[in-house]
């Protein structure tokens, strides 16, 4: 397929610093795109490894990194309220859309308002209108992001708090601070993990990419998610290729899904066979190509075929 | 009773156990998808389609004669969905979260809400589950608000299944909060054990009771186990790792259909489910 210009290319354009990423995404998650990243993190050549999937960052568990720098996230803010200074008249219960407020039995018998931080979005809205001034609007600590020296080089990668929301904005900073490293230590490539589906944080780790991989299974649940994370694609006109995870559990349904995507205009750029040494090199903390098994092979001819070794021209 | 199925990532096989508890539960079961971003649970459970029905968030529009451009709207939204530099503000829908602060700090009630579709519900009666879908639209970045609509879908009686989002963030928060018992669902890798701390902690926090089913059991270690001894955890059950039942689930058939000899684990599942003692709190 034409390789398309990138409309959304993100500030600082990674265009001009000659910086590419391949952001490797699943639709569906749990289709082993962690372990095709990782292993395509160890195939590239001086790549620095971004793990976007940051509501389960499980790359680490593969590439051993070494945290040289931790950073708390902040995003948004959380409305608390004052119990001491709250009245009870129930004006932030009655405005919150998010079912974040409880009434409960106030200390001197009367009624008093409590925030579920887990369900607050944090609009605001309580805070503007209660008429005590009760209701206090910190800044909210989501996570924290880590700088990293793994087996395959600078990593960075993240924890995202429990609950927290806007993993978004987390998943663009992890590839700003990968972009910059890229550029600091002279590095072209980006390898990233990115995250399931094709919410908010999938979008963010997509915008201005050079090349987007979707790793799928030939599953009836695989094969209805390629169709939305390839519109997806389609949508932020971004490169987009697919590869078949386990092909041979269900060879009518891998033809199948390579029709698709290539009709999507998607380019098919391999198979990987069912191999149960995925989980026996998980289980020594390493990425399939750094051992002998059968579908590493598989993965190389991926990494091939995928061509990102050695950037198109412009 | 609702019993949310969920797992700190995907692919540990939680439509698997949420599609097959739903049809040995059967007699009246409400299966909500809550896995907005990819529902796939019709695929296991084919039956009638309802119409589908479009969910929508309350977005503010802007009176152009009324406003005087004071930019009281975009000081106050957390979101920067609404944007005034001096000018009449200009609205950006997909980042709008529909709070309707904007509306009600404008002096000049000069802020309408209208609706903006930001996916559908779709109802399937599958022969005794009535299946509620939540589908969310291709770039609607914030899937909340649609999950708490199918979320409210649920009978006040009978029995309801949540299939809720993998991960621990927010869209887990809303399909899983009210409910009554977490199954976590993972495998026995060392990606399975991070996620489900990830995912045991989230539950906590919710102070929800759960349970642990362990799917492919047998394809890694013991840590897994290890882990819920520790915690306290009951393991509810085990899945083998079969490679049949991978292949069943490829074709989209349920593995207690196209595999019958696996009935009767998932049969004491669902018994374990049904009859958890809420004093088993995780
Ligand atoms: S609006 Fe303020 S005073 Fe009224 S119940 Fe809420 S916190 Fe209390
Ligand atoms: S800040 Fe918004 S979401 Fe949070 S409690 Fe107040 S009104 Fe509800
Ligand atoms: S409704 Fe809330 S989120 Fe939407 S534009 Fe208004 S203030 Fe912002
Ligand atoms: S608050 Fe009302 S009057 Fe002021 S800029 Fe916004 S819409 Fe216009």
């Amino acid at each position: 397929m034409p390789e398309r210009r990138v409309q959304t290319a993100p500030a600082g354009g990674a265009r001009r610093t000659g910086i590419r990423e391949l952001v490797v995404i699943s639709g569906k998650g749990g289709t082993g795109k962690t372990s095709v990243a990782a292993a395509l993190a160890v195939l590239a050549e001086r790549p620095v490894v971004a793990d976007c999937d940051v509501d389960a960052a499980d790359l680490h568990l593969l590439l051993s990194p070494r945290v040289e720098a931790r950073h708390g996230f902040r995003a948004g803010h959380e409305a608390v309220i004052d119990g001491g200074r709250c009245l009870g008249c129930g004006e932030c219960f009655r405005l919150c859309r998010y079912g974040a407020i409880e009434r409960t039995a106030g200390p001197a018998g009367g009624a008093a308002c409590v925030v579920d931080p887990l369900a607050c979005e944090g609009c605001g809205v309580c805070v503007r209108f209660c008429p005590a001034g009760a209701i206090a609007f910190p800044e909210r600590t989501c996570g924290e992001w880590m700088v990293s020296r793994a087996r395959t080089g600078p990593m960075v990668h993240a924890r995202l708090g429990v609950a927290a929301e806007n993993s978004g904005k987390l998943v663009s900073l992890v590839r700003q601070e990968a972009r910059r490293l890229a550029a600091a230590e002279g590095r072209t490539t980006v390898i990233v993990d990115g995250p399931p589906g094709i919410g908010c944080p999938v979008i963010a780790s997509l915008t201005g990419a050079a090349q987007v991989l979707v790793v799928t299974e030939p599953t009836v649940a695989g094969e209805h998610d390629l169709a939305r994370v390839l519109a997806l694609a389609g949508h932020f006109d971004i490169p987009a290729a697919v590869c078949v995870n386990k092909w041979d559990i269900n060879p009518q349904m891998t033809w199948r899904i390579e029709d698709a995507a290539a009709a999507a205009g998607a380019r098919v750029v391999g198979r990987i066979r069912h191999d149960p040494g995925v989980t026996a090199a998980q289980l020594r903390q390493l990425t399939v190509v750094e051992t002998g098994t059968a579908c590493a092979e598989d993965v190389r001819a991926l990494w091939r075929q995928l061509g990102f070794a050695n950037p198109n021209e412009e | 009773m609702i019993v949310a199925i969920a797992s700190g990532k995907g692919g540990t096989g939680k439509t698997t156990v949420a599609v097959n508890l739903a049809r040995l539960l059967g007699g009246g079961v409400h299966l909500l998808d809550c896995d907005v971003e990819e529902p796939n649970d019709h695929l296991f459970l084919p039956g009638t389609n309802g119409a589908a029905e479009p969910v929508t968030l309350p977005v503010p529009e802007v009176d152009q004669q009324r406003c005087d451009a004071c930019g009281a709207c975009s000081d106050f939204c957390a979101y920067h969905a609404i944007v005034s530099f001096g000018i009449k503000p200009l609205v950006f829908p997909e980042l709008c979260h529909g709070c309707g602060g904007c509306a009600l700090v404008c002096p000049r009630q000069a802020i309408r809400e209208v609706p903006r579709r930001i996916g559908e519900i779709r109802t399937v009666e599958a022969g005794g589950v009535t299946l509620v879908q939540g589908r969310i639209d291709v770039g609607v970045p914030s899937s909340p608000p649609l999950i708490r609509a199918v979320r409210a879908r649920a009978p006040a009686q009978g029995m309801t299944l949540v299939d809720a989002p993998p991960g621990t963030s927010c869209p887990v928060v809303a399909a899983v909060r009210g409910a009554d018992l977490v199954v976590l669902v993972t495998e026995p890798t060392p990606f399975g054990l991070h996620d489900l701390e990830l995912a045991v902690a989230l539950v906590r926090e919710l102070g929800i009771p759960c349970g642990v089913v362990i799917n492919r059991a047998g394809s890694g270690d013991d840590r897994v186990h290890a882990f819920c001894r520790r915690e306290g955890l009951p393991i509810l059950a085990q899945i083998p790792d079969d490679r049949r039942i991978a292949e069943a689930c490829s074709r989209g058939r349920l593995v207690v259909e196209a595999l019958p000899e696996y009935e009767p684990l998932f049969r004491q599942l669902s018994g374990r489910v049904t009859h958890f003692a809420p004093t088993q709190r995780c």
